[in-house]
Parts: structure tokens; C-alpha cells; sequence
């Protein structure tokens, strides 16, 4: 394309979890994705240790920066940006990417993007299927965060529909996992096992799906304790245990009550697309069932590659992107890692730098309006 | 030689830039917990201060600890960092050198041997033992004050670290925290003494920590990696918890 030289050309940096991740990104085209993982470090202590991860991160900022430098084949000071996950997430582990963010965009004078690790999620389908849907239903499910969220304009306006009430749906794979002594982390395991077992086999609980719950909120702590209980019974009786059967049916009730929940949400809100990332997007029962229930609730799917699922850099560098793109005002120098930044920040805005020379708007859409606006006259 | 040393391994955050003859500029705000936001705006600060642009700069130095580790990070990322950024060397420092070389070239210096202590928390210090202000005589280590008492009896000593426990350091004195100046002045005559890396020598040098290559004699520039003293507190959880009531 001629023009997609104009595309603003952002790196981005994530360390909110185990993932020392570097993207470059051109608009919405994925230049790099490079990754260090320290998630092999974890696996003895059968979960991520956030001072082991802090470490990582500190042993692989730089070299991941070089790396996604050289795989984009483009110089730093070409740049337009730099974006990092500002939270939400393990503290010390973002505080790593945040310095090394403030310290990259402070050297090579270019201004700095702190941005919403939940929003990056979403936003990271547009280097895969291309411009965010206004607005986008999207479920994010993986060892950290299980939530429904409507994104109107994904640089200004996300609301949260539902969350997990107890463990994330990540979580969940990683204790069965453990219970059933298939190691960490649990999703890739579970879902291997499960192909070639029968997801009807045992009828587990499917949490919050009663007339009365939040019809939005997750609840994957029962569940949990039921398959505990159903596996030690077994054994207890000297039986085996059927692993591949408990693996398929339980992957059954997680992958139900997700999709069942998120279909739902588009139909009360007039959502016509769905997206789904997070790690346990990568799930294969879950990508399947959605397909089926969103081709029969006439919902568009959209889920990125496993890779761009998963914590990564491009995710920020694909949200900074769209922040420049629409003359978001970038972050101060004193920008601060928050482990609990609300996902309705898609970014932390500078202090001084909220009033936009009015000669230079020249925003793709302009939906700052819609905070004003009650949500139920939103769509209809 | 155009010098930027900082340090985030003691509550204070700490910057000073230094020309080679003499200090330039400095900067030093203690607070415990705002190493993140603090340390960016004090370097722009500080260059502000002297004219000058992080372009200029030819050399970071910058504390390698022991320090409490989130903080610690804070330092050595934005230090490395600017030096891929900009192309020039980076250069550890042992915090606690640092702190005995102020202690050690200040007017209040002892004529003998001194002790820096600086606050590990979990009741216990980090700390180590010097002839004089360029002589360190062990290796920096973590210890409860009362298992080293009478390595440290009858010792002056600096830091904040000293100051908590009194029972053991009964002689503590100023400076508690690194004291930017002397940061800088510190990595600025061990360059000039020939010590330093070239560029990126300290990334590419072994992952090990610091502490392995930094035995008791060592006492110069180090590679730009964490003196952490400590292993992670991680447990390898027990054996699975049965969750069917008795
Ligand atoms: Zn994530």
C-alpha cells in the first residue's frame, strides 16, 4: 500500500506477567513479535513466581528489544512511539518494562504511550483481521484475567460487563493440571488430553449460570472443587482415573459457560462481533465452540493466532499505534507501573498534555462523547 | 568524558552527572517507594540543569545493589537501556562502594577501617568491610547484624543501615543513602584509572550475577548486572492438597 508508510510505526513493551515481549507494528500491520519466555523457570513451582519473572525481565529487556528491532528491519529512530503495558499486572514485573520504556522513548525523543494490558488484548486482533469492529465484544480468558468487556472506541472507551468473581479460567486448567500431575502450565496439557476423550463423560458444575446470577460474572472456584472431588473419589475407590475423559469434560464446562456467557452479552447488547484473546484463546475446544454458537447467534468471530493471543509485545505496540493514530495524548516521564490499573484506562494520559492544538485533529473517529452517554442508549 | 551515574538500590534515588574534572550536576530524593517515578524526571532534571542533552553523555555508571530488588531494577533497566539506546558503555557500581567511597573521602573520614551497612530489611543488612575509601576488604553480603557483631565491633560506619542497629554499629555516622556526587565522582576515577567496559561489554558478559566475578579483592567497575545476595523466596509447592472433607 502507498500510504501505509503514514501509518504510525510504534514499538511496544509488555512485562506484566512471565513474557518479556517486544512488538513493532505500522498502523495495523505486525512488523515484529519477539518474545522471551521465563515460564520454564516457573513450571517446579507449579505457578509464575513474580520475583523470578521480575529477574527475567531485567536479564531479557534489552536483547528483546534488539531482537524485535532487527526482525522489523526498521531503524529506532523512525519510530513514532514507544508503548508499554502499564498495568494491569505483577508490580515488579512491570516495573521493568515501564523504565526501560520511559528510559527507550527519554533517549530517542519520542513520545511514550502507558497503556491498559487488558486493552492491548483486544486491540492486537487489528494486526490480524484488521480494523477494530465499534464497537467489539471481547472475552479475555487466560491464567490472569477472565472478563467480558465492550470496547466502543479502544483508545478511550472500555467497559466491563463481567469478571471472574474467584480464579481466572487459566487458573482453572493449571490446578486440574496439577490435580491430575500433568505439570504447568495446565491449558496446553488439558486441551492435548481432552481431543481424545468425551467431553459429555461427567457432568461438572457450570458456574454463575443460574436465573438469578450475574449473568456476566465467572465463577470457576466450584468447578475446580468438583473435579477435585470426582478425581479423589476415583481414587480413594482404587479406580483409575480416566484422564482424558476428565480432561475433555471439564474443558467442556469451562469453554460452555464462557461462550454461552459471551454470546449472550452480544445479543443484549447489539454486539454483531465477538473477540477473544488471552491464552486460554488458544484453547481448541473453546475456539471451536464459539465458532458454532456465534455462526448460530449470526455473531462474527474474530480470534487471533495462538501466538498473538498470549502475552506479547505487538498487543501494545498495535494499541500504541492507535493512540497515535488518533492523537491520544502520549504519558509523562514520572508514567507509574500499576498492578491494578482499571480497565477502563485504556491508557494513562500525560497531566500537562490533555489540550490538542485544534489545527491538528485529524482524528480517525472522535467517541470521547460517549461517556456522557447512558449505556443503554447506546445501540438501540 | 561526559558521565551519568545513577542509583536506585538505597531509598534514595540518585543522579548526578559528571564531566570528568568535577560534578556537574546532581540530584538525590529519598523515598522508598517511588523509585519508578522519580528516576526519569531527575535525569531530565539534571541535564536540564547542566545544558546538556542525553545525546552528549559518553559513559553511564550505575548501582548494581545489594539493594531491594524492585528499586534496584528501576536503576539498572533505565541504565541499560540508555546505553543501547545511545551506543555507550554502561558501568556497575557496588552501591556500598559508592557509600564507602563518600564515607572514605569525606572530611568526617575515619583514619582505619570502616564498615558500610545499608538497610536489607527482614531485619538483616547488607554490608561490607573497607580499609579505606578505594579499599573494600569482603565481598558485599546479607547477614543479621547480630551474627556479624563482632566483625564490625569498634568500626565506624556509614549508612542507613548502621543507623538501625545501633546495639551492633554502636559508631554510625553520615552518609545514610548514596550521596549522588560521589556516586559519580566514584565511576568517574575508576574510567579515568583505564577500568572501563566498552560498549554493550556488560550485556554480553556472562548472565551470572556480579557477586561471582566480585570477590573480596574486587573493588573497581563492575559489569551492569544486580547484586541481588538473595534467591527468590519461591516455594516449590507440597504435595497436592486433597480437597474431599474428612
Ligand atoms: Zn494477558
Amino acid at each position: 500500500m502507498a500510504d501505509s508508510r503514514d501509518e504510525p510505526l510504534v514499538l511496544g513493551i509488555e512485562t506484566s506477567c512471565d513474557e518479556t515481549g517486544v512488538g513493532v507494528v505500522r498502523g495495523t500491520t505486525l512488523l515484529a513479535d519477539a518474545i522471551a519466555s521465563s515460564v520454564d523457570e516457573h513450571a517446579r513451582f507449579g505457578g509464575v513466581v513474580p520475583e523470578v519473572a521480575s529477574r527475567a525481565h531485567l536479564e531479557a529487556m534489552v536483547p528483546t528489544i534488539e531482537r524485535a528491532l532487527k526482525e522489523a528491519g526498521v531503524a529506532a529512530s523512525d519510530l513514532d512511539g514507544i508503548a508499554v503495558t502499564a498495568g494491569p499486572g505483577l508490580a515488579g514485573a512491570l516495573l521493568v518494562g515501564v523504565s526501560a520504556a520511559k528510559a527507550y522513548a527519554y533517549a530517542l525523543g519520542k513520545p511514550l504511550y502507558g497503556v491498559n494490558h487488558l486493552a492491548s488484548h483486544i486491540c492486537v486482533d487489528q494486526l490480524e483481521h484488521g480494523a477494530l469492529p465499534e464497537p467489539t465484544m471481547a472475552l479475555l480468558v487466560s491464567g490472569g484475567h477472565s472478563s467480558l468487556l465492550l470496547a466502543t472506541d479502544i483508545t478511550s472507551d472500555v467497559r466491563p460487563l463481567g469478571a471472574t468473581i474467584d480464579d481466572a479460567a487459566g487458573e482453572a486448567f493449571d490446578k486440574i493440571a496439577r490435580v491430575l500431575d500433568l505439570g504447568f502450565p495446565g491449558g496446553p496439557v488439558i486441551d492435548r488430553y481432552a481431543r481424545e476423550g468425551d467431553p459429555g463423560a461427567i457432568a461438572f458444575p457450570r458456574g454463575l449460570t443460574g436465573p438469578r446470577d450475574a449473568p456476566y460474572d465467572f465463577s470457576f472456584s466450584g468447578l475446580k472443587t468438583s473435579v477435585a472431588r470426582w478425581i479423589e473419589a476415583k481414587r480413594a475407590a482404587g479406580e483409575d482415573v480416566p484422564v482424558r475423559d476428565v480432561a475433555a469434560s471439564f474443558q467442556e464446562a469451562v469453554a460452555d459457560v464462557l461462550t454461552r456467557k459471551a454470546v449472550r452479552a452480544c445479543r443484549d447488547e447489539g454486539v454483531d462481533h465477538l473477540m477473544i484473546g488471552g491464552g486460554v484463546a488458544a484453547n481448541s475446544r473453546l475456539r471451536a465452540l464459539a465458532q458454532e454458537r456465534c455462526e448460530a447467534a449470526g455473531i462474527r468471530l474474530r480470534v487471533p493466532r495462538p501466538k498473538l493471543c498470549t502475552d506479547n509485545g505487538a498487543m501494545v505496540a498495535a494499541l500504541g499505534a492507535e493512540m497515535v493514530a488518533r492523537d491520544r495524548a502520549a504519558s509523562d516521564w514520572d508514567l507509574s507501573a500499576d498492578s491494578s490499573l482499571p480497565v477502563t484506562d485504556p491508557h494513562v494520559p500525560g497531566r500537562s498534555a490533555h489540550v490538542p492544538a485544534p489545527a491538528a485533529a485529524h482524528h480517525h473517529h472522535d467517541h470521547d462523547h460517549v461517556h456522557e452517554v447512558a449505556k443503554d442508549n447506546l445501540y438501540s | 568524558m561526559l558521565l551519568l551515574a545513577l542509583d536506585t538500590a538505597t531509598p534514595a534515588v540518585t543522579v548526578a552527572l559528571h564531566d570528568g574534572v568535577s560534578v556537574v550536576a546532581a540530584s538525590s530524593q529519598v523515598d522508598a517507594r517511588r523509585h519508578g517515578e522519580l528516576l526519569l524526571p531527575a535525569v531530565d532534571r539534571v541535564l536540564a540543569e547542566a545544558g546538556v542533552k542525553l545525546a552528549e553523555v559518553t559513559d553511564i555508571a550505575v548501582g548494581v545493589g545489594p539493594g531491594p530488588y524492585t528499586g534496584l531494577r528501576v536503576g539498572l533497566t533505565t541504565a541499560d537501556t540508555f546505553g543501547f539506546a545511545l551506543g555507550v558503555p554502561v558501568h556497575g557500581v557496588c552501591t556500598l562502594d559508592a557509600l564507602g567511597y563518600a564515607f572514605g573521602t569525606s572530611a568526617a573520614a575515619p583514619d582505619g577501617p570502616f564498615v558500610v551497612a545499608t538497610d536489607a530489611r527482614r531485619k538483616e543488612v547488607y554490608w561490607a568491610r573497607y580499609e579505606d575509601a578505594r579499599t573494600r576488604t569482603t565481598a558485599p553480603a546479607v547477614d543479621r547484624p547480630a551474627d556479624i557483631a563482632d566483625r564490625v565491633a569498634g568500626l565506624p560506619s556509614a549508612g542507613a543501615g548502621a543507623f538501625l542497629y545501633p546495639e551492633v554499629f554502636a559508631d554510625a555516622r553520615e552518609p545514610r543513602h548514596v550521596p549522588a556526587a560521589a556516586l559519580a565522582a566514584f565511576a568517574a576515577e575508576r574510567l579515568a584509572a583505564g577500568e572501563g567496559l566498552p560498549a554493550g561489554g556488560g550485556r554480553a558478559a556472562s548472565p551470572a550475577s556480579a557477586a561471582d566475578e566480585d570477590g573480596p579483592a574486587g573493588h573497581g567497575l563492575l559489569p551492569p548486572r544486580p547484586l541481588y545476595l538473595r534467591r527468590p523466596d519461591a516455594q516449590v509447592p507440597k504435595n497436592y492438597k486433597v480437597v474431599t472433607p474428612r
